[in-house]
C-alpha cells in the first residue's frame, strides 16, 4: 500500500523533477523541437507593430507595443530590465528576485496558475517552460505568450535578448546589450586562453549532479577551452547526470564551481571536509568557486559576471 | 505440509517439545559465502578500475606478517577506503536493516505485504527530509541534518499510527493497525508533497533522495548507524522464536502465555528503529523489505528462527550486490539505488515465485 503511494508520488516527481531540471539548470536538450530563438523578420529599428517574432511556442504576433508584460522566467525578467522594458512589466513570478525593482508577486513560472495570471490582464505573457498546457491555456484567452526555453549556449542566450526588444518595441537597446555582453563574454574567454585544457567540475548539488558541455553552462566552459568532467557520464543520457564520487576524486578537476552555494549552502570549506576530496588539487590548492546559484541557472545579461568569475579563478589557477 | 500440520507443528514448537527446524548448517555456511563475496565484489568493482588483484593485494598488506605491498597509488587508497568501503559497509548495513525489518513486520502483522515502511516510517522520513532540504536549514549544528530529520520522522510517523491504532482498535487487531499506518502516511505525504511543491527550487534533491542512495560522506555515517543496527537486530533476533508463536494467532499466542501487544510493541519498535536508521542516511530504497524475507522463506521454510537471520545476511549482500550495478552500469553516472532493488528484485521473486508452491509467512 505504502509502496504503492511511493511509487506513485515518484513517479509523480520523475516528471516534474525533468521538467525542472531541464528549466532550472538551463538546459538545451528540452527544445529539440523548436529551433534556437531569433527574430525571423529582423525588425526595423523603427520596431512597427505588429510585429512577428519566433519563440519556442512558433510564431508569435505582437499586435502593439505590450504595457502590462507577466515574465514568468527569472531570465526574462533580468533581461527585460537590462534592456529598459521593466516600466511595460507588470508582474514577474516569485523566482525572479534580480533585478529589486521588478514587481515580483507570488505567481509561479513551475505550477503556473492560469487564472491567476490572466487576473494581471497581461498583454503579453513571458515563460522559459510550459507545465501545465500553460501556453495552450493563455491562448485561449488571447493572451499572446512568449517561450523562451533555456539557451543552448551564449549564441542563444544573444538571441533571446534580442526577441525581447523586438516584442517590446526596444529594439535598439536590446541589440546594444546583447552587443556589450558578447563583446564582454569574448574578451574574457581570450584572456583566459592560457587555460585551454583545465578540466573543471561544475556542481549543482550535494548528490553531485553535475552539467555537460550540452548545457549553456557547459558550453561556456567549452568556449573557454576546458575539459568537462561531466562529458565522460554521455551513457548516463542526459546532460545533467550524477557522477560517481569516485569519478570526481580520480579525474582531479582542475577547477571546481560550486552552483548551489546560497541554497545548498556549499563552500569550499564544506567541500575540503568531504572523505577522499583532499586528494583533488582544486580542494587542496583552493581552486574552489563559489558561484551564484541565480546567476548559473539563468542565461541572461548576468551571465558575463559568472564567466569573470570562473576567468579570475582559471587565471589563479593558472599562476599557481 | 498441511495447514492443520503447520499449526500443530508450531504449537509442539511453542511449548519446545518439537522443534522447527531452524538454520541448517548448509544454509548458514552458503549465505555467509554470499555476504563475503558481496562484500569482496564490492570492494574490488567501481566506476575507477583500481584492478581486483590490486585491491587484494592492498587488503592483504593491511594483515601483519604476511611482507605484502600495497601498489595503490595515495589517490587510488582514499577511493578505496574513503569513498568505496563505506559504502560497501553502508549498503550492508541498510540491506540487512530493511531486510530483517521486513521480516519481522510481515510476522507480526501476519500480512505477506508488510513492508519496513508501513505504518507511515516512509512518509514521515520523507516529509523530514524534505523539510530540510526544502526550507535550506543548511547545517547549524555543523553536521548534515538531513538523517537527523528523516529519522524522528519516521519515528514519528510510526508512533502516530501506532497510537491511532491502539486507540482505535485497542491493540488487538493487526488490521486497525494497518489502516493507521495508511492513514497516517497519506496525511504525511501530502505534507510532504506540498511543501516539496512549494519550493520547486529544491524538488531534483528532494527526489533523488525519495529514489534512495548510498553515497556517504566517510566513515562517519557508517558509525552512527551502527550502533541502531546493532540494537534493532538483536532485539529482532531474540524475539525470533516468539513471532513463529505469534504466527497462529493472537489468541492462541496469548492462550500459551504470550503478552501479545507487548512483544509486538517491542518487534515494532525495534523494527522501527532500524528502519528510521537505514532511511536517515540511503533515502527510501524499496522493495527490499517485502522480497528478501519472502525470497527465504520460498528457500528455508517459514519458521521466523530461520527467516529472521538469514533474510538479515540476504539483505546485507543483495544491496551491496545492487548498489555495485548502480555504480558501475552508466559509470561514471548513478543509477538510484531503489530504482535498481525494484527493477531487478521484482522479476527475480517471480521467478522464485513460479518455481515454488507454497508462499506466505
Amino acid at each position: 500500500m505504502l509502496q504503492r503511494l511511493i511509487v506513485l508520488m515518484g513517479a509523480g516527481l520523475l516528471a516534474l523533477a525533468l521538467a525542472l531540471a531541464l528549466a532550472l539548470a538551463a538546459c538545451g536538450g528540452g527544445s529539440e523541437a523548436a529551433p534556437a530563438t531569433a527574430p525571423t523578420t529582423t525588425p526595423e529599428p523603427a520596431a512597427a507593430f505588429p510585429v512577428t517574432v519566433e519563440a519556442d511556442n512558433g510564431h508569435v504576433e505582437i499586435a502593439a507595443e505590450p504595457s502590462r508584460i507577466v515574465s514568468l522566467s527569472a531570465t526574462a525578467t533580468e533581461s527585460l530590465f537590462a534592456i529598459g522594458a521593466g516600466g511595460q512589466v507588470i508582474a514577474v513570478d516569485d523566482q525572479s528576485n534580480h533585478p529589486a525593482e521588478a514587481p515580483v508577486t507570488d505567481l509561479s513560472g513551475f505550477q503556473p496558475n492560469i487564472e491567476a495570471i490572466a487576473g494581471y490582464e497581461p498583454d503579453l505573457v513571458i515563460a522559459a517552460y510550459d507545465p501545465g498546457g500553460l501556453v495552450n491555456g493563455l491562448e485561449r484567452l488571447g493572451i499572446p505568450v512568449l517561450l523562451q526555453d533555456a539557451a543552448r549556449d551564449l549564441d542563444a542566450a544573444y538571441e533571446q535578448i534580442e526577441t525581447l526588444g523586438a516584442v517590446t518595441g526596444r529594439v535598439e537597446e536590446a541589440r546594444a546589450v546583447a552587443a556589450g555582453m558578447e563583446e564582454e563574454i569574448e574578451e574574457l574567454i581570450a584572456s583566459a586562453e592560457g587555460a585551454a585544457g583545465l578540466s573543471v567540475y561544475h556542481e549543482l548539488g550535494p548528490d553531485f549532479f553535475s552539467a555537460t558541455s550540452g548545457t549553456f553552462i557547459g558550453s561556456i566552459y567549452e568556449r573557454l577551452g576546458l575539459e568537462n568532467i561531466a562529458d565522460d557520464a554521455e551513457r548516463a543520457g542526459s546532460d545533467y547526470p550524477q557522477l560517481s564520487a569516485e569519478h570526481i576524486v580520480s579525474s582531479n578537476p582542475d577547477l571546481i564551481v560550486l552552483a548551489h552555494t546560497k541554497c545548498g549552502g556549499q563552500t569550499a570549506q564544506t567541500v575540503a571536509k568531504r572523505a577522499g576530496w583532499r586528494q583533488i588539487d582544486a580542494v587542496t590548492e583552493g581552486n574552489v568557486v563559489e558561484a551564484d546559484d541565480d546567476i548559473t541557472s539563468r542565461w541572461g545579461p548576468r551571465t558575463v559576471e559568472f564567466v569573470a568569475v570562473v576567468v579570475e579563478a582559471l587565471e589563479e589557477a593558472a599562476a599557481r | 505440509m498441511t495447514d492443520a500440520g503447520r499449526l500443530r507443528a508450531r504449537l509442539a514448537a511453542a511449548r519446545g517439545d518439537r522443534p522447527l527446524p531452524g538454520i541448517s548448517l548448509a544454509w548458514a555456511f552458503a549465505v555467509l559465502v554470499f555476504v563475503v563475496v558481496a562484500a569482496i565484489l564490492g570492494l574490488a568493482l567501481g566506476p575507477v578500475s583500481l584492478g581486483a588483484g590490486r585491491v587484494a593485494r592492498e587488503l592483504l598488506s593491511h594483515v601483519p606478517f604476511l611482507g605484502v605491498e600495497s601498489s595503490l597509488t595515495e589517490t587510488e587508497d582514499a577511493i578505496l577506503w574513503e569513498l568505496r568501503a563505506p559504502r560497501v559497509a553502508l549498503g550492508l548495513i541498510v540491506g540487512a536493516l530493511l531486510a530483517s525489518a521486513g521480516a519481522a513486520y510481515q510476522g507480526v502483522f501476519r500480512n505477506p505485504l508488510a513492508d519496513p515502511y508501513l505504518l507511515g516510517a516512509a512518509a514521515g522520513a520523507g516529509l523530514g527530509a524534505t523539510l530540510v532540504i526544502a526550507y535550506d536549514v543548511g547545517d547549524p549544528l555543523g553536521f548534515d541534518l538531513r538523517p537527523v530529520a528523516a529519522f524522528a520522522g519516521a519515528l514519528l510517523g510510526v508512533a502516530t499510527a501506532y497510537a491511532l491504532g491502539r486507540s482505535v482498535g485497542g491493540g488487538r487487531s493487526t488490521a486497525t493497525l494497518i489502516l493507521a499506518g495508511v492513514t497516517v502516511a497519506a496525511f504525511l505525504t501530502a505534507v510532504q508533497t506540498f511543501v516539496q511543491q512549494r519550493n520547486a527550487d529544491t524538488v531534483q534533491e528532494v527526489y533523488a533522495w525519495i529514489l534512495g542512495q548510498l553515497e556517504t560522506s566517510g566513515w562517519r555515517e557508517v558509525l552512527i548507524a551502527l550502533p541502531y543496527a546493532v540494537v534493532s537486530s538483536a532485539l529482532l533476533l531474540w524475539h525470533r522464536r516468539l513471532l513463529d508463536v505469534l504466527a497462529v494467532g493472537d489468541d492462541e499466542a496469548a492462550s500459551l502465555g504470550v503478552a501479545v501487544a507487548r512483544v509486538r510493541l517491542l518487534v515494532v519498535a525495534a523494527a522501527t528503529l532500524g528502519t528510521a536508521a537505514a532511511v536517515a542516511f540511503s533515502g527510501l530504497i524499496a522493495f527490499v523489505g517485502i522480497i528478501v524475507p519472502h525470497a527465504v522463506r520460498l528457500l528455508v521454510g517459514t519458521s521466523y528462527r530461520a527467516v529472521l537471520p538469514l533474510s538479515l545476511a540476504v539483505g546485507a549482500g543483495f544491496l551491496v550486490l545492487t548498489d555495485l550495478i548502480c555504480r558501475t552500469a552508466i559509470a561514471p553516472a548513478e543509477l538510484p539505488i531503489g530504482v535498481v532493488t525494484a527493477f531487478l528484485g521484482a522479476p527475480f521473486f517471480a521467478a522464485v515465485l513460479r518455481t515454488t508452491r507454497t508462499v506466505g509467512p
